[in-house]
């Protein structure tokens, strides 16, 4: 079974290599295709996995190499990748609930965009270089998702981040796109020194990096704040993946990608990567309640924030990576109050509405010509009935309406804070009015009321034809992933205790897991004010949006500079930097570097012209020179005779 | 230790008469405004240090002294002060390199001083083996002795430096030598080399230049090359007729 | 009373030291010639010198490829010297300094 376990992440790489070498050769569409192909090869083993592990008794439910097994065909792992003195670090894979359901939704999802894909990027003049750039990073987040230590999982981090990357940046002609990967790598980046120092930190205390044997030994991290100081660090490369405070403008400008990437890598895999990571992570974070409070903190200030953001937005696809930004906040609040099961229920859940919604936005943009502007869009109900039942379906799910899965998710969630603390569940259920707000505003603007694309913009701009549906390719993802955003919550409801996600996940938490301990009448009452809150919300948007489309009152500047969180970080970060680059150029090189080098150079010249005076041309003074010479090896040798 | 012929009263008188002779001479060369004075100064010296040899039993080597050395190389000396004007007098009083007469005599002086120190204090003989043979080995005369090393440990230089005579006798002989009469109107003029083809024209070519060693003017039935540097118009013709 | 060999060795020293003062100081080439000349004989004097003392007669064998070698030396110098000097007669060291730095 655990051959199929294997087979994951050599799948997507199969497909990598193949397009890399030949998919030029190959053409659209076979090359999606294969592509395709080869993420539903690794679902499928992903399903085989599932089946055997879930055949196993739930205690023994954790496979793995330990530190001493052989790796090679019998062993649990691919290959010793550095035995370098006390360091010892396997290629190897770590199964267990927590990374089978990772690696469910993300092969299952993954698969679905790839079909989606190849509709959508049809025409494109680099389409098999898409698929490779996807391959790759569905390779990457396996391994990141199934390593068994930190340092391979550091390696699928970066490689999802390099794919990121490539897809943000994959129009590279247009300026927008190229600075937007930059920004995203930038940023990401600084997130990394936190994994690079939280590693270092966790092998100079426990002597591993395997993720069991830290568990094993992660007494040795108790004191001096070792074990805070690695958790808040691993925190810092989870706000930078997972986009959240302080690391989060890049994922609003990573819109500028192709939709599949948005939905695929901004909504659905690597954006929830920081938080597996922590989830990974739990009993470090158990040990470390101070570190659990500036996670919660943090994650609920973000999801506030963002929602706000996304409030004001016009571009649809930017309004919904804000939501993503808000989403993921959730999760992280989840983690910090010790919530886990309910974190990646949502992050399951969430996986599947969110992709939902950018394959939908996907295929509106596609529809109109590229048009990403919610003010121009409209009354779209008749012309793609397709796409709106199934934008529909993923709009309820993420304003929580009951029964939709995202109701049972964030109920989840928001029980659990309200457990733990009064302040971030008050900001959570602030934050859940926001998100059905501007949610709603989303749908109506793009599918309700008059048709604005018809007509010539305010700015100049023409009219757009009719929009079409899209192809089956298209709509096939759309329709399957509405199934799961409808129906998703079934597998946490909080009234079953047997066979659901909570029972699963249970043995990866222990008792780590925050148990909420509120009576029956406490939990109904507190699912009908998420539920009240939410179709409140619903109806304002409603009243407020359904005819008009333009109400500046309602989208201030501040919300839609991001309460200008870029401009601060450009004035605070970003301006010194510069200036100190300029100065290092001109003064530490230019005149420190280059004048040492070229003082040299003038130092010798100089000191060749003071010398070559000696060569006056003149005989007699060579004489001297000689004579000189003879005189100070006979005062030498005095000098050897007398005070030797 | 060779035990020293126990010297006299003559013994000390003719070294100091040497002496003074010597040095004499060699006040003299230094001193002279006229080389012919000099080079007399120089024989005088020369007698000197012969007569010296044979106060210390080498009585060939001051035959070759006063044979080579006063006989041929001074009045080889004397020829070539003939050769270029002997009434040229030099100007002793004044000194146009700045600071060469004191410097010049402090470092005598401190070489002199060096050298006497040394040699009193210092203790230079290492009691190393001979290795030419003795000077008094048995009744040989020290022509003998000094035969006998040169043509059997030291044979090896002594075939050098007679290489190194003919050598030198071929660099004098080529370096004096005075410039053939066409290789001075060449070295004067700019003309054309009459070896030349007869399609090329009189345009002045520069010729090869003069500085050129003797040897390799005009080997018989070849045309001279131009040198790259020439600048001739028509150029091509010029090349291909030459080649 | 025996001449020691410190009396010769010291008259080769000023010899040698008058010789070399000689060559700085003087301006006509050939003069400065002959003042390495002087300092050829007081290297001469000294090895005979020492020949004496040590009973070895390498020095006189010495002496005598010096004298060879010097002879060789005045000639081909003074061939260089009259290939120089031909035609501007009178003209002393100084005058050629062509090769300066």
């Amino acid at each position: 079974m655990l051959h199929a376990a294997f087979l994951m992440p050599l799948f997507p790489l199969a497909g990598f290599v193949v397009l890399l070498g030949f998919g030029r050769r190959i053409g659209e569409p076979i090359a999606g295709w294969i592509g395709t192909l080869a993420v539903a090869g690794s679902f499928v083993s992903a399903c085989v996995t599932l089946a055997g592990l879930a055949n196993q008794p739930s205690g023994a439910r954790t496979l793995t190499c330990s530190d001493s097994c052989s790796s090679g065909a019998g062993g649990h792992a691919f290959f010793t990748w550095i035995p370098v003195g006390a360091l010892h670090v396997k290629a190897a894979i770590l199964l267990d609930p927590l990374s089978m359901t990772m690696c469910m939704f993300v092969t299952g999802v993954s698969m679905l965009i790839h079909l989606y894909s190849v509709g959508y990027m049809k025409g494109d003049r680099d389409f098999t270089k898409f698929f490779v750039y996807l391959n790759a990073f569905v390779f990457s987040m396996l391994v990141l998702v199934m390593s068994s230590n930190l340092l391979v999982t550091f390696v699928g981090w970066e490689g999802v981040g390099v794919c990121s990357y490539w897809l943000i940046s994959f129009w590279f002609h247009r300026d927008s796109a190229a600075s937007a990967g930059k920004k995203a790598f930038i940023y990401n980046r600084v997130g990394d020194t936190g994994f690079l120092l939280a590693m270092f930190l966790i092998f100079s205390k426990t002597g591993t990096l395997t993720y069991l044997s830290v568990f094993a030994h992660r007494h040795l991290l108790a004191g001096g704040g070792a074990a805070t100081a690695a958790v808040l660090l691993l925190f810092l490369a989870a706000t930078g993946k997972s986009a959240q405070i302080p690391l989060f403008n890049w994922l609003p400008d990573a819109m500028e990608g192709p939709t599949p990437v948005s939905a695929l890598i901004h909504a659905a895999t690597m954006v929830t990567a920081g938080v597996y990571l922590l989830c990974r992570v739990n009993p470090l974070l158990g040990m470390s309640p101070d570190a659990m409070w500036v996670i919660a903190a943090i994650g609920g200030a973000t999801a506030f924030v963002a929602a706000t953001v996304a409030c004001a937005q016009q571009d649809i696809k930017k309004a919904l990576a804000f939501s993503t930004v808000s989403q993921i906040g959730y999760m992280v609040l989840a983690v910090g109050s010790g919530a886990y099961v309910a974190a990646i229920f949502l992050m399951v859940c969430h996986a599947f509405y969110k992709g939902l919604l950018f394959l939908g936005s996907g295929s509106v943009i596609h529809g109109l010509e590229d048009e990403q502007d919610m003010k121009r869009m409209g009354g779209l109900r008749r012309l793609m009935p397709w796409t709106f039942v199934t934008f529909l379906a993923g709009w309820l799910a993420l304003a929580a309406i009951p029964p939709f899965s995202g109701f049972w998710a964030k109920g989840d969630i928001l029980t659990n804070v309200y457990g733990k603390t009064l302040v971030l569940y008050a900001l959570g259920l602030l934050t859940a009015l926001l998100t059905s707000y501007y949610m709603s505003r989303i749908f109506f603007l793009t599918f309700t009321g008059r048709e604005r694309w018809s007509a010539e913009a305010p700015d100049g701009r023409p009219p757009h034809h009719p929009p079409h549906e899209a192809p089956w390719v298209m709509r096939a993802p759309l329709v399957v992933l509405a199934f799961f955003a409808v129906f998703a919550g079934a597998v946490n409801l909080p009234w079953v205790h047997v066979g659901t996600l909570g029972q699963w996940l249970g043995p990866v938490f222990g008792n780590r897991l925050f148990a909420a301990h509120e009576s029956a009448g406490q939990q109904i009452g507190l699912s009908i004010a998420d539920g009240v809150v939410a179709l409140a919300a619903v109806f304002v948007a409603w009243r407020v949006w359904r005819r008009m489309s333009d109400q500046p009152a309602l989208e201030p500047a501040f919300l839609q500079r991001v309460w200008y969180w870029d401009n601060v970080y450009d004035a605070a970060v970003g301006r010194p930097a510069q200036a100190f680059a300029r100065a290092c150029a001109v003064v530490v090189d230019g005149r420190l570097i280059d004048g040492a080098v070229n003082g040299i150079g003038r130092l010798v010249r100089s000191t060749g012209d003071g010398v070559r005076r000696v060569q006056t041309g003149f005989v007699r003074n060579y004489v001297v020179g000689i004579v000189l010479g003879m005189a100070a090896i006979l005062v030498f040798m005095l000098s050897r005779t007398w005070w030797s | 230790m060779n035990p020293l012929v126990a010297a006299t009263i003559p013994d000390a008188v003719t070294f100091a008469v040497c002496a003074v002779v010597v040095l004499s001479g060699g006040i003299g060369v230094v001193t002279s405004r006229n080389p012919v004075h000099a080079a007399l100064s120089l024989v005088m010296t020369l007698f000197g240090i012969a007569v010296l040899f044979i106060e210390q039993h080498a009585y060939f080597l001051a035959a070759v002294q006063v044979i080579v050395y006063a006989g041929a190389i001074v009045v080889l000396f004397l020829f070539v002060i003939m050769f270029l004007g002997v009434d040229r007098e030099e100007n002793v009083q004044s000194e146009p390199l700045r600071g060469q007469r004191p410097l010049a005599l402090v470092l005598g002086a401190i070489s002199l001083a060096g050298v006497l120190a040394l040699s009193a204090t210092a203790n230079w003989v290492t009691g190393a083996h001979k290795v030419a043979g003795g000077l008094t080995a048995g009744h040989h005369t020290d022509t003998f002795l000094l035969g006998k090393s040169i043509f059997t440990t030291y044979l090896w230089a002594f075939e050098i430096t007679a290489a190194l005579l003919v050598i030198a006798v071929v660099g004098a002989v080529v370096l004096a030598r005075r410039p053939s009469p066409a290789r001075d109107e060449d070295a004067s003029t700019p003309v054309t080399e009459p070896d030349r083809g007869p399609a090329l024209g009189q345009d002045g070519g520069t010729a090869a230049t003069g500085g050129t060693a003797p040897g390799e003017r005009g080997e018989p039935g070849e045309p001279v090359t131009a040198p790259a540097g020439a600048t001739v118009p028509g150029g091509h013709e010029k090349l291909e007729v030459a080649r | 009373m025996s001449i020691g060999p410190a009396w010769y060795l010291g008259l080769a020293a000023v010899l040698f030291a008058l010789g070399a003062i000689g060559v700085m100081v003087r301006r006509n080439v050939l003069v400065m010639f002959m003042c390495i000349e002087l300092m050829l004989n007081a290297a001469n004097l000294t090895f005979v010198t020492f020949s004496r003392v040590l009973g070895d007669v390498g020095g006189q064998s010495l002496v005598f490829f010096v004298l060879v070698v010097a002879a060789a030396e005045v000639v081909v110098g003074l061939g260089v010297v009259v290939a120089i000097f031909r035609r501007r007669a009178g003209t002393t060291a100084d005058d050629l300094h062509e090769m300066l730095g």
